[in-house]
């Protein structure tokens, strides 16, 4: 066996046809030793996220009809105008970005040839400009071919203010996208950018072709007859969309992975609610897959009794967390109030503070509200693991609580409730309404009653509370209460816009229309600094050890207080094998290795 | 009659424009917009959202965007939904057949139930079978569609496995399996939509059909030795028809009403499952376009009953 040989089997375990683990049995078999084994396909830029799971088909098909079912339905098939995860899913069937998000965050090669590293060469040193190969032999569903050209089309159309691309934000701080050769891209960016892997990568990196969609930049965007038939270079081909219902498709034959994929139809229904689509995969076996099952716990448990499908769980970063307000939520200043020319009262009193942290009773929250749907953390920042925090703990404790308080000054009234210099301890606790949201709510304000703490419920229909309606007071960025609970996550692996939630430069206020990320309107120079300095910071390590400090100082300060690191959570038939999910992508992002077992 | 028909026509006209301006009024002030979910999204700054209200004119004032929606409206352009960037047209057309059928179906259901049942009840009043009927109607109304929904899914469905309750507009198969698959996804909702409607009607059916019964006119035909099948053919249930007539057109919108639950229980792609999404994601034109055309049809259909009526009855003439 010589060398070319060895970069032939390398290449088979890069395009799928040959296992990992079967590749590192032929070369332990020539005397090469494992680690070196996987080292030569690491240098060759075949990740060691290339899965496989023993199912190693022989031919393309096969497999009949997969029926899958999206309780919120896509409404539309542009990615970069998808809204909402059920659009970026419906458009995943179709179109595919240059690499996915595996289950840990790492970036596994769709579309594209490898994956740029330090290493390789492909993310240049100051983090200014990345260079991606592409996959050679890839063709659009009609036949064209895929190439550089569609990269930089991408590009140019996203970036367009005038296209109304959601996508606008992944594409528009790129300064150019160059193409060096028909199948090599540079990105040039205006900026270091650690997370070069936002365009083309992900649920917001798919790529849609230049030559269908090149008269449609700009205004006239919306009227591309492709928005609805789209033609990507997906597993599957597109035959039939409904908005709102339903997306059909059929077995691509020209599909860049050989011998995949394994159905021949493949079929989104749409609509609904999550308790009846957990019903149709588990209990009744009607669908084979049910996405983002937000059904309490022990109901699907019981749901899994039928015998016909389980639940899988992808973990992302989503955190249910309660935020204090630093400003005077009651004091009106310039029209405004929480104005960030005013303090709280009493919230920005470390005593006060670090009592509500040991009074929200996590684990009751996450035994009896979540169960396999979230987990009990101290850290605001949860994923991808490395920049997970490992320095906290979380605690709870009515007693501890009254030491603190005691300790504070803070002395109880005639009426139990905690007083001090005539402000009493009394705070307005705002949420969306949702079951699982109410019940914490009432967990929480039990355990102050017991401090001398009193709270005073307070629940907002979920469309008003999250709306960014101007008129409105009753938003999560307005902020008009003391204490407000709800989920947020990094989204995309990278964790750099998702902790700006808490820079200076970000604080909600009457002159920005509330339009920022900081609710809480906290200041910290400190955590200012630290945020800027991730932001160019090229080296991992550093960067997540800054990360990991920034989110330490939001715990010890009681920024906020983390709740249930949560969980999205899919049924799946039994038979069904192959998706691996990811909490950091689409759950489709291995739709092409989906097969049935029989 | 014409002139009494033109009057009509020309009255629905203002009454409409009343209708879509409190429609338009309601929605707009509705708290959210279709990019909510975009809020939590930490990958979408803000300002990205305001951007895209501002571009298809959220942001403007309650008036400008009523001017507006009438101007286009007039044209023939319903608009565009904001989730689907879709032509609201073509939304609503794509979905409209699955509806009329699924109500169609309803209505036909209904009408064989309730005609027989009602007028049985009527010939032999308190009698077992009449107790039975009245019992059974009295549940088919008090139960709402949602509930009898649920409660055949979960006998049908899930406990006998006899029938899907997902339904699917894109059946694969053609022939009779194709006829066999509709139908065994239709009769679930279809049944749930149908037996509600015909409880009521049985009723009507029962009350005129004891009206009619008492009369001279039918006694004179029972005298001339006219067989009892054709009296109560001819005679009775003919003249016994012309109240129910009536109600099953004013009834028509009350039908769409119920479907809109129905609907969203089965995932049937219809209209009313479309006017509920589009309530939830905040999309006002779809929303706007589905009430508007839920409107009108009220008001047509008690135009159509008023002509119906005095079609069927000769003796009544408007003027």
């Amino acid at each position: 066996m010589d060398e070319r040989d060895i970069h032939g089997l390398i290449a088979d375990v890069r395009t799928g046809r040959l296992s990992r683990r079967a590749f590192t049995r032929i070369m332990l078999g020539l005397g090469v030793t494992g680690p070196l084994a996987a080292q030569m396909l690491d240098a060759a830029g075949v990740a060691a996220q290339s899965k496989t799971d023993g199912f190693a088909p022989t031919r393309r098909g096969g497999g009949g009809q997969l029926k899958v079912l999206w309780w919120q339905a896509p409404t539309l098939l542009n990615p970069h105008f998808a809204v909402g995860t059920k659009d970026q899913d419906g458009s995943r069937v179709f179109y595919e970005p240059l690499a996915a998000f595996d289950p840990e965050g790492n970036l596994f090669p769709i579309l594209a040839l490898e994956i740029p590293t330090l290493e390789n060469g492909g993310v240049a040193r100051d983090g200014k400009s990345v260079v991606w190969k592409l996959k050679r032999g890839v063709s659009w569903h009609d036949g064209k071919p895929f190439t550089a050209d569609d990269l930089v089309f991408n590009w140019e159309y996203a970036a367009d203010p005038a296209t109304a691309a959601i996508t606008i934000t992944t594409y528009r701080d790129i300064e150019r996208v160059e193409k060096l050769d028909s199948h090599t891209v540079r990105l040039v960016f205006k900026n270091p950018t650690p997370f070069w892997f936002d365009a083309f990568c992900g649920a917001r990196g798919m790529i849609v072709p230049k030559h269908l969609f090149q008269a449609f930049k700009g205004d006239k965007s919306r009227e591309a007859p492709t928005n609805l038939k789209p033609v990507g270079t997906g597993p599957y081909r597109f035959v039939d969309f409904r908005p709102g219902d339903l997306v059909r498709g059929e077995l691509n034959p020209g599909y860049h992975v050989q011998n995949r994929p394994f159905f021949d139809q493949f079929e989104m229904k749409g609509g609904g609610d999550a308790a009846s689509a957990a019903q149709a995969v588990l209990q009744t076996g009607e669908y084979d897959f049910a996405w983002n099952l937000q059904v309490a716990d022990d109901i699907l448990k019981r749901r899994e009794q039928g015998g016909k499908g389980h639940v899988e769980i992808a973990t992302g970063g989503g955190i249910e967390h309660i935020q204090l307000n630093n400003t005077d939520p009651w004091k009106e200043v310039d029209g405004e109030r929480s104005s960030i020319k005013t303090t709280h009262p009493f919230l920005t009193d470390s005593a006060v503070r670090s009592a509500l942290n040991v009074l929200v009773d996590r684990g009751a929250i996450h035994e009896e509200l979540y169960g396999r749907l979230g987990q009990a953390t101290p850290n605001f920042l949860n994923g991808p693991p490395r920049f997970r925090s490992p320095n906290l703990k979380w605690e709870f404790g009515v007693d501890r609580a009254n030491q603190i308080l005691d300790g504070g000054g803070w002395r109880r009234g005639a009426d139990g409730v905690r007083a001090k210099d005539g402000k009493r301890l009394k705070v307005v606790f705002q949420t969306s309404i949702n079951p699982e949201r109410q019940k914490a709510q009432t967990i929480v304000k039990q355990a102050c009653a017991r401090a001398g703490i009193e709270v005073e419920l307070k629940s907002v229909v979920a469309s008003a509370f999250f709306s960014s309606d101007v008129a409105n007071p009753d938003t999560y960025t307005k902020f008009y209460s003391d204490i407000q609970m709800y989920n947020v996550g990094p989204g995309a692996p990278d964790p750099q816009t998702f902790m700006s939630n808490f820079t200076s430069a970000e604080i909600c206020s009457k002159e920005n229309k509330w339009a920022r990320r900081n609710t809480t309107r906290w200041r910290n120079d400190e955590y200012d600094r630290l945020w800027k300095a991730a932001e160019s910071e090229m080296d991992p390590v550093k960067r997540a050890a800054l990360f990991i400090r920034m989110n330490d100082m939001l715990t010890q300060n009681v920024v906020v207080i983390p709740i249930v690191w949560r969980n999205s959570v899919a049924g799946v038939s039994n038979r069904l094998k192959g998706n691996d999910l990811s909490g950091w992508d689409s759950y489709l992002w291995r739709l092409a290795y989906w097969y049935r077992q029989s | 009659m014409y002139k009494y028909f033109l009057r009509r026509t020309l009255i629905l006209i203002p009454v409409l424009f009343g209708i879509s301006a409190v429609l338009f009024t309601i929605l707009v002030m509705a708290p959210g917009d279709p990019f909510e979910e975009l809020a939590t999204n930490p990958n979408v700054p803000p300002e990205v959202r305001m951007n895209l209200r501002a571009k298809f004119g959220l942001d403007d004032p309650l008036p400008v965007r009523y001017a507006r929606w009438v101007a286009s409206m007039m044209r023939g352009d319903w608009g565009f939904s904001f989730v689907s960037r879709v032509n609201v047209d073509t939304l609503i057309l794509q979905r409209l057949p699955t509806t009329l059928v699924v109500l169609g179906s309803a209505q036909l259901l209904a009408i064989l139930v309730a005609i027989p049942i009602g007028t049985y009840s009527a010939l032999r009043p308190y009698s077992i079978f009449d107790q039975i009927a009245t019992t059974l109607a009295f549940i088919g109304f008090s139960l709402p569609t949602f509930f009898t929904g649920l409660l055949f899914i979960l006998l049908l469905s899930i406990h006998l496995d006899w029938l899907p309750f997902i339904y699917r507009s894109d059946i694969s198969g053609t022939g009779w399996r194709w006829y066999w698959e509709h139908i065994r996804q239709a009769i679930m909702p279809v049944a749930v939509l149908g037996l509600a409607q015909a409880a009521s009607m049985t009723r009507f059916m029962r009350a005129a059909v004891l009206d009619v019964i008492r009369l001279d006119y039918v006694n004179t035909a029972r005298a001339k030795g006219l067989s009892e099948g054709v009296t109560l053919v001819k005679h009775v249930v003919r003249n016994a028809l012309i109240p129910v007539v009536t109600l099953v057109a004013i009834q028509i919108p009350t039908i769409f009403g119920g479907a809109i639950v129905t609907e969203q229980i089965f995932r049937v792609p219809g209209i009313g499952s479309l006017l509920i999404t589009s309530i939830l994601a905040n999309d006002t034109p779809v929303v706007m376009a589905v009430t508007f055309i839920f409107s009108i049809l009220v008001l047509v259909s008690s135009l159509a009953a008023d002509m119906l009526y005095a079609w069927l009855d000769p003796r009544i003439s408007y003027r």
